[in-house]
């Protein structure tokens, strides 16, 4: 039982219960709490294994992006003063059923894999990460072409979806703008800057 | 550290005591630079407005932290009957924790840091970004209009000013080919033209704008419109009183310190002093060299949150669409085009043209700060004593 099982256990012990907590609380806002204890302890596990990267990156990732975006959402879209989930009985069990089953499921798979040697050894470094990122120094093997196919595509689902989410112009028969509607839409709507979630209008 | 402490006892019981040191340094650290800084906030606001500033707490005021302090303590804590009680407890501990873990990989001196790690400035970016979950919660679970306005503005805000801030600090990265704040120090060791801010003139256009970007997402003025009181109140902080309304504050003063740090790091030379050309702590010993190394690194970081202050007191208050504006039409591309330039840069341009390079901005921006100075002090015909106020004649 040395120091490093200890904290394992710690850490994976406050993920743990922050996955709970996630499940169990009806709030919405209540359960991003939970799931911020959650990543920032998936993070803490990271940064116990000397994957700093990949800590860093769940951080930055997760908490700071995924997570401020689920609350954003919540502050934005619900109706009453604090948005809560009415969860029925028979989801409760279906998901009860569907979580033990996967949990059995991966609980049996780790168990298979047996016990690997660890070595002292220090993980990669980033500018290694890097260099075998874009396929220097490992016969040419590289990753640049899917990650920038994913990127660029996700970058296209964004704009296709802020294009969408933008209010539609009304155009008259002959080209021009109505210009009733064109002033009310400026008085309506927020800042113009294509920036959709900002609560003022334009003096 | 831990080499020492492991002489005396087990490897695990040494593990968590110096742990447990280098947290209660932080700790101290953070502390006591937020009761400073507060002062210092108060005092060069008096000045900018004409005004003395506190005066009666301690000679030129100085204890006056300890007497906001003492009167915030004693004050009820209360929490609004709609609020969300639990969110409502945490949410100024959640800001604040997120803060004060940027310290840990912030290095004072050379490897005089509580954890080294071979990516602290991606880190210190990351935790740093945390904050803002903090006050949108307290934003949120206020239960009042006010604070979710400035929660709202608040997560706009900061998520929006964290790409042009990320970008520009990729652009030193670029040129010193590590993330180790540590060793980004080490590599700037010597007189204040080996600082990466000279390096060349995408770095010091990207140290400005890693400033400007940083001051907002620390919701500093001009671009504090989370707690805009002439419209909100107070903002997310409006229902805050007491003891969790001044963590807020401690938060807000250790992230302005963590980021001007994170600057003097990346772009300013990091603890050296720019005036010995060689590493203070393997010349002087450890014990001067290093206290040598934390003052000059504080001092630095302290002079670019005394900036903070300077611009938060000067200039007026953006509007929420100007926020993002200046933001996403300006920063982002000013940032990318750095980041391009400085690729450029690194791969074409030829070793003597980067020499001269260095001298000519370094000095240059030297010279350019002895003439505002120097115009400054001796420019201006000011009656010696007093100052005008609104008396003073108008200008022609």
């Amino acid at each position: 039982m040395n120091l490093a099982v200890v904290l394992f256990a710690a850490v994976a012990a406050v993920t743990a219960l922050g996955a709970v907590g996630v499940a169990a609380s009806r709030s919405m806002v209540r359960a991003g709490v939970w799931l911020l204890v959650t990543l920032a302890g998936v993070a803490g596990l990271y940064f116990l294994l000397g994957a700093e990267f990949l800590g860093a990156a769940q951080l930055i990732i997760y908490v700071g992006g995924t997570l401020v975006l689920v609350v954003f959402g919540v502050m934005i879209t619900s109706q009453g003063p604090f948005a809560v989930l009415q969860t029925k009985r028979m989801e409760w069990v279906i998901g009860g059923l569907l979580a033990g089953g996967l949990f059995a499921l991966l609980a049996v798979a780790s168990m298979q894999l047996g016990q690997r040697e660890t070595t002292e050894a220090t993980s990669p470094a980033v500018h290694e990460l890097g260099l075998s990122f874009l396929g220097v120094g490992q016969g040419g093997k590289s990753y640049l072409l899917p990650f920038e196919i994913v990127s660029v595509h996700l970058l296209v689902v964004l704009v296709a979806a802020a294009y969408l989410a933008r209010a539609k112009k009304r155009v008259d028969p002959d080209g021009r703008r109505d210009p009733i509607e064109t002033t009310l839409k400026l008085e309506t709507l927020p800042a113009g800057s294509g920036q959709p979630n900002s609560s003022e209008a334009r003096p | 550290m831990l080499a020492t402490l492991e002489q005396y006892m087990p490897h695990w019981a040494a593990v968590l005591t110096a742990a447990g040191i280098s947290a209660g340094v932080l700790l101290g650290f953070v502390g006591v630079s937020a009761f400073l800084y507060i002062w210092a906030e108060r005092k060069v606001s008096g000045r900018i407005q004409d005004r003395l500033g506190p005066t009666r707490t301690g000679p030129i005021g100085i204890l006056q932290s300890l007497a906001d302090g003492i009167k915030l303590i004693t004050k009820e804590d209360t929490a609004p009957d709609g609020s969300d009680k639990l969110l409502f407890r945490i949410a100024p501990y959640l800001a604040f924790c997120a803060s004060f873990t940027a310290f840990l990989a912030l290095p004072f001196g050379k490897d005089l840091v509580s954890q080294e790690l071979s990516t602290a400035a991606f880190f210190v970016l990351a935790v740093l970004s945390g904050e803002v979950f903090g006050v949108l919660l307290a934003g949120y679970s206020s239960g009042s209009k006010w604070a979710l306005f400035g929660g709202v503005r608040e997560a706009a805000q900061v998520v929006s000013y964290e790409v042009p801030r990320s970008l520009c600090v990729v652009v030193p990265v670029c040129v010193m080919g590590t993330l180790s704040l540590n060793a980004m120090g080490a590599q700037q060791t010597g007189w204040f033209w080996n600082w990466t801010a000279f390096h060349d003139p995408f770095n010091l256009l990207a140290f400005m704008v890693f400033f400007i970007t940083a001051t907002a997402s620390c919701k500093r003025a001009p671009f504090d419109l989370a707690e805009a009181e002439s419209e909100l109140v107070a903002g997310f902080h409006t229902e805050y009183s007491g003891f969790r309304w001044s963590v807020f504050f401690l938060a807000e003063y250790a992230s302005m310190f963590a980021v001007s740090g994170l600057a003097c790091l990346l772009f300013l030379g990091g603890w050296h002093s720019g005036f010995l050309p060689f590493e203070p702590s393997e010349q002087f010993g450890p014990w001067a060299g290093n206290l040598l190394n934390a003052a000059v690194f504080v001092g630095k970081a302290t002079l670019l949150v005394l900036v903070m202050m300077w611009m938060r007191w000067s200039l007026p208050r953006l509007r929420i669409d100007q926020v993002m504006t200046t933001c996403l039409k300006y920063f982002l591309p000013i940032a990318c085009g750095l980041l391009v330039g400085v690729c450029i840069w690194q791969l074409w341009v030829q070793p003597y043209v980067g020499d001269w390079t260095k001298y000519v901005l370094s000095f240059g921006t030297l010279a350019g700060m002895v003439f505002v100075m120097a115009v400054a002090t001796f420019g201006k015909v000011a009656p010696k004593g007093i100052s005008e106020g609104v008396w003073a004649k108008p200008a022609l």
